[in-house]
Order: C-alpha cells, then structure tokens, then sequence
C-alpha cells in the first residue's frame, strides 16, 4: 500500500506564531499548470492590523539589538534557508514552471542576498551616517536610525523578491508587515517557518498571503505604520492611491518600480537607505 | 534680576531701498505678471512696505519653462567648478549686502535686527559657501562617481525665516546642478526679491534661478507643475500632506520640512543657569515662529520650582518691541492671522486649566505682538501640549524619571527636534537614542549649520536639509 502524504496548512505568519486568517476564508494557490498545491489563509483588514501590532510590540527590542546581534540573526536566516534549499526549489518549479537550473539560481540568490544583507548590520551606520564639521565649538554627529514599522507589498518573485524587500528593513532595526506574492504564496510561507526557527523574534517580520489590492490600503493608511514600500504594485493607479492613503501621517515611500526589477543584480543601498531617519546630535565642546 | 534701561539704537533702514512694486523674477528679469497683486506689510507697524505680484498657473509655467530651458541649455552643461563659481560669488554677494538683507528682513518679517544680522544673515552667507565647494565635488557625496541632478527644483518656503530658507533651498540645489523656481511666502517676499538683484549682480545665467511670488494657490500651482522634477517645501504639517499627496503617483522627488513639537528636557542635574538660557532661545528665538522650537519643557519635578524662578525672571528681562532696534530680543509677530491663532490656543489653554503667566512688558500700540508666555500645569491631553502654536507661547509639563521624559518626550505625531539638559554624559547618550528626533540639541538649543543634516521624523517630514544629506536631497541615486 503506497502511504498517504500528510498535506500542510498554510497559515499566516504574524507575531512568531501562525494563525489562519481570522476572517476563516482561504483561496486556491495554483501551480504553473493551474493545478491545486494548496488552501492559502486570505488575510484579512483584521489580520493586516494584528500583525501591525505585532510588529509595532517587536520594534522597541529589535531595534536596540547591537548591530553585530542583528547581523548574526539575519545571518541564521540564510543557514536555515540553505537548509531547506531543496525544498525551495521544489516550490519555485512547482509555482513558477522553472526548469531545476533556474528555480536553483533564483534560491541560491535569495540565501545569497540574505547574507549580503546580514553583513550591513555593523556597517551602514559608517556608509549613511556622518561627523558634521560645524563652525563652532560643538560636536555634531549625524546617525541613521530604522524608522519604525514598514508595510510592504512583495514583488511577485516569490523568494529573491520576497527576501530582497524584508532583509533591507529589517537588517536596520525596523519590523515589517509584508503581504506575499498573491499569486506565488507557498515559497513565502517556507520563508516564514525559517524565520520562525531561526532567532529572529517574533513580530519582526510579518507575513501575510492574500490579495494586495484588498489588504494594502489597510496597511497604507494605518496610522502607527511608519512607512510603505511598495516594490510589488505593478497597478500605477493602486500605487497612486496607496501613497495617497500614506500621505495621512507621511510615511516614507518606496514608491512602485517604473520598471521590471532585475533582482538578481547586486543591490544598492537605496531600499536600505529608504527606511532610515537620520538624527543628528550637538553637543556643545568645553571645559 | 536688574533690567537695565536702554535709550532706543534703531538701526537705520536708508540702507534699503524697496521698491514700490515688483514683478516676477523669471528668466533673469522682473516681468509683470498676468495675475493681480497684494501687499507686502510690515508687521511691526502695519506700514504698506510694497505692492507685490501674484502669479498666476499661466506665471508659474513660464517661470517653469525658463528653469527648463536654463537647466537643458546653460546649467547642466557647466562643469561643476564653474557652478561653484557663482555659488561662491553669491556667498560673497551675500556677506557684502548682509546689513541691506538683515534691515528689509526685519522690516518685513517683524524678527529683531540683532537676529537678522547676526543668524539669519550670516548662516545664509555660509550656506552658499558651503554647498559651492559642493558644486565640484559631487562624485565624494557616496551617491556614485558621477551622480546626476534631478533638473527643475520646485521650493516653497515659510515665513519664519525667510531669506535663510531660501538659502537652504537654492545653494544645495544649484550646487547639484539643479535649476530652481522658488516661492517665498506671502508676507515675506521681500528678501527673496532682492536676491533676485543679487543673482543679477552675480551674473547667473537667466533662468537658473527663478522668483515668483503669490499665496497657496501659487504655491500649489508650482508644486504640481508637471515639468518640475524636485518638490522641496517647508512649512505645515497640513500642507506637507496636500503636497505628499498630489506628487503620489508621479516621479518628483519630495523633501518636506514641516511642523513640530519638541520637547525640552531638564534634568535634576543640569546647569540650571545655562538650561534656563537654552529654554529661552529654544522658545522665544524668533518670536517663536520655529518649526523645531522648544516648545514642550520637561522639567524634573525636584528642581522645577527652582527652574520656574529662574525662567520668570529671565522672562521679565527680554525686550519686545520695535524689531530694528538692537536692543530688541522680542519683535513683532508675522501676520495678523498668525496672532489670531496664537490668542486661539493660548485661550484654550486657558479653558483647558493650564495656567498662564506672562513676561510683563508693554505691547506697542499698533502691529502685530505676544508676550512671552508660558503654562504651566499642563498635561499631555492639552492642546497646547500637542499643537504647534508657532508663537513665544511655552508649555510646561514634569517627569520624575528618565523613563517618562522620552515616553512623554515621544508621545507626539511630530518628530523634528528635542533638547535634552544634564550634567551627566551617558544619560545624554541614552536619551539621544531614544528620542525620536531628527536634531538633539544637548545641553544647547536652536543651532543651526550647513554641514549640518537638519530634518524630521514622523509627521515633521523626511529628507534632510544642510550636509551632505542635504546635497543627496537634490541628486539622483538618493532615497531621501
């Protein structure tokens, strides 16, 4: 008798745990054929503003982890991730049709990416940051800061993408709140069981499947939500509306790629950079 | 505290000649414009200074197209060195004219003399200087070996300080290679017309810097022009959000430098002498009329009595009056409308039960003035704990530890400056961690310095302004 597989149940990913959706709805996530691979929980305006909390309760403690700290848990992310390698590139050929050579380009440079993310932990404060030579007798130091809690909505590239977007917020001190790719979902809740297993505090990220166009507005104009990036919009009118919506407390905004993105060039700082504040501090020098 | 009598020193104000009318500045020379005009006044005595043009959406594209044009055909084709050229030359203008800026800058503004001569003024001298060894130097920012200028700048600039805002708007965005058209606020266009006569004397290609005057309607035609490549406004939180949301959607780059709250914190242990001094500044510096005015003071509830003394007294000290005179500390109040809502707040702060004291002195019979007030009893649940009043109006609140200082410090939409005041090193530290703030001033309050990043957090806005911040703010390459 051949054994019966035991199917998983796709949940969301908010606070380090994994509820369903709270509204108990779900849709189909469908292989490059159509074919079913699974029921994926359709997050909710209510799941959209638990994981706001979420995030907002980790900040404090992420944020004020030591820049070497910080780097070794998003470090432990890409052993975790090449730990489940195989099982990522089985998800991308299953969702996006990739022939094994590609699916395993596209996962090595996600783990790639997360390591070259992890190194900037201990070092972007140097590169962004600034010794002001101001003309009197004060110090003066400029320091960039995470600004605070991000909502993001993912590129469709279901795990470089994913990963190319919450590793540049995070790696910083913020927290995110990212809705997955809608049509790409499982590789997003694979991602978020290593998060899970891999010391990143729960609440620091936040995943969450469905559809964007629902939950993002909810995001956008979430008042406690610091700021928007909106890699993974590829409507200019919902991207229009969306920084809008951003505009009632003026969150920062990564504003909607012109462009299809080639996510496997080496990044620049720009994402990294979007997502800090710079605080610059005098004090006057004397004896 | 003794308050030494002065016999009035009015500085003279021969040295300004102002015109009966202006036009527009565009394409490097004053043109009327199609729209009507409205008066420049000074808000000391209400004396009509000048008749001044209110350009219109038809204006405001012509000023645009003279930028486009300046920018496509003189300016981004010069090297950088020779752009650094006419920045210096403007520094040096600047410093030559400065007396001529500070008189018209009073007279129109109402701010005291001794504020336009020696703040405002030579900061606005120095910001040109400094970003024209900007000019050639462009591929050291760590934006790329040769990062580009976005191409026209659109600014819009407060009343506060009105030369010195059109300087931290216009020396960073020509120094990257940027052309610009720029509206000063209606009640105080003066200045930023006559450094159109000195972009003249500097011989700056036409275009390159273009002057339009007129009120909101102006301003948002400019912003929303869509040949501008580069918004940069500063002014309210409320209009930073119109402007957030009408540039949604397009490609403009955005800087906003809005309104805030700060608070200012005095520890048990600080030089009481000298943190009575920062609070002073920190709130009564320009009438008030600072967006990172220090305009919540945190005491510590053992040495507030103490403190409270000492500011009452200092208070009954400082000299409101005639801004052109140098023995002024306080002058007049910008505008009619600005005093309204100054009276609005500080009655509600009234009915609120927080309790008023004023510095007594006497209000002169005609213009625009507020004593130097204070509340205290003030909660965080009281408006004028939580709004911008924009005037030399102090709200006094207390905290016992560390821990409620930032907690009361943070609990604000706003997030522009903060002041902190202790002897004790690491606490400074700590709390400059904390705080979330763009500028800490510690133990010092309300300076200001081009190689300095100045911006918000939060509902204060983003981007920074000065520093090689500001020069990125005007740059492709940049977020910010």
């Amino acid at each position: 008798m051949t054994r019966l597989d035991v199917r998983k149940t796709h949940k969301l990913y908010i606070g380090g745990a994994f509820p369903r959706s709270e509204s108990g709805r779900t849709f189909e996530a469908l292989d490059a054929k159509g074919g079913f691979l699974g029921n994926m929980a359709l997050a909710s305006r209510k799941d959209a503003r638990d994981a706001v909390l979420a995030a907002r309760k980790a900040f404090g403690g992420w944020s004020t982890r030591t820049p070497y700290n910080r780097g070794q848990v998003v470090y432990r992310l890409a052993e975790v991730m090449e730990g489940r390698r195989d099982q990522f590139i089985e998800q991308l050929r299953a969702a996006e049709g990739l022939n094994d050579k590609k699916a395993t380009t596209y996962v090595d440079a996600a783990i790639d990416r997360v390591v070259w993310y992890a190194g900037w932990a201990d070092k972007y404060v140097q590169v962004l940051g600034n010794g002001n030579p101001v003309s009197g007798p004060f110090f003066n130091l400029s320091t960039p800061e995470p600004t605070g809690v991000v909502a993001t909505v993912a590129p469709s590239g279901p795990l470089l993408g994913l990963v190319s977007v919450i590793a540049p917020a995070i790696v910083t001190g913020n927290t995110v709140v990212v809705i997955a790719s809608e049509k790409y979902p499982v590789p997003a809740v694979t991602l978020s069981e290593c998060m899970a297993t891999s010391d990143l505090p729960g609440g620091v990220v936040n995943i969450l499947t469905g559809k964007a166009a629902e939950i993002a507005p909810w995001l956008a104009s979430h008042m406690d939500v610091n700021a928007l990036d909106l890699a993974g919009v590829d409507d200019p009118e919902l991207a229009a509306s969306l920084e809008v919506a951003a505009a009632d407390n003026l969150k920062r905004v990564l504003r909607a790629p012109t462009a299809p993105v080639d996510w496997l060039a080496e990044p620049t700082l720009a994402r990294l950079e979007g997502l800090v504040e710079t605080k610059t501090v005098w004090h006057p020098i004397g004896v | 505290m003794t308050k030494f009598e002065y016999a009035p020193a009015p500085e003279s104000r021969a040295i300004v000649d102002i015109k009966s009318s202006y036009g527009l500045y565009i394409g490097g020379e004053f043109v009327d414009g199609k729209g009507g005009s409205f008066k420049s006044i000074s808000p000391s005595t209400e004396e009509v200074l000048a008749e001044v043009t209110e350009a219109t959406a038809d204006d405001v594209d012509l000023a645009v197209k003279s930028a486009r044009q300046a920018y496509d055909k003189v300016w981004s084709k010069l090297p950088g060195s020779e752009r650094a050229k006419y920045l210096y030359r403007i520094a040096r203008i600047m410093a030559e004219r400065s007396r001529e800026f500070a008189v018209l800058e009073s007279l129109d503004n109402g701010k005291p003399i001794k504020e336009s001569r020696d703040v405002d003024l030579p900061l606005v001298s120095q910001w040109f200087f400094y970003y024209a060894g900007w000019a050639d130097k462009l591929g050291h920012a760590g934006l790329g070996p040769d990062p580009k200028a976005l191409g026209v700048a659109g600014q819009v600039i407060p009343w506060n300080f009105p030369i010195m805002m059109l300087a931290w708007k216009i020396a960073p965005a020509l120094a990257a290679g940027n052309t610009v058209v720029l509206k000063p606020a209606e009640t105080t266009p003066l200045t930023a017309l006559l450094f159109a006569e000195v972009c003249q004397q500097a011989e700056l290609p036409p275009g390159v810097v273009n002057i339009i005057t007129g009120a909101g309607a102006t301003g948002q035609a400019l912003v929303e022009h869509p040949d501008v490549d580069k918004v940069a406004f500063t002014g309210s939180t409320a209009v930073g959000k119109a402007i957030a949301r009408s540039v949604a959607g397009t490609s403009k780059k955005v800087t906003l430098e809005l309104g805030g709250k700060a608070a200012n914190i005095v520890f048990d242990d600080a030089p009481l002498d000298q943190a009575v001094e920062g609070i002073v500044g920190g709130i009564f510096f320009n009438q008030g009329h600072v967006c990172c005015a220090g305009s919540r003071l945190l005491v510590q509830e053992s040495v507030y009595d103490e403190v409270i003394d000492k500011l009452k007294q200092r208070m009954s000290t400082l000299r409101l009056g005639d801004p052109l005179d140098k023995n002024t500390d306080i002058g007049a109040i910008n505008s009619a409308e600005q005093l309204a809502r100054i009276k609005e707040l500080s009655d509600v702060g009234d009915a609120e039960g927080a309790e008023r004291w004023s510095a007594p002195c006497e209000i002169p019979d005609s213009g625009f003035w507020f004593a130097p007030t204070i509340f205290t009893g003030v909660t965080q649940a009281h408006r004028i704990a939580r709004e911008e009043i924009f005037g030399p109006v102090l709200s006094i609140l207390t905290f016992r530890t560390p821990a409620e200082a930032v907690e009361k410090a943070n609990n604000t939409p706003y997030g522009l400056s903060a002041g902190v005041w202790t002897e004790k090193g690491s606490r400074i530290l700590s709390m400059a961690n904390q705080l979330r703030a763009g500028v800490v001033w510690a133990n010092t309050f309300n300076k200001f310095d081009p190689a300095s990043p100045f911006g918000g957090y939060k509902e204060s806005g983003y981007g920074r302004e000065g520093g090689r911040h500001g020069l990125a703010a005007y740059l492709q390459g940049a977020s910010a």
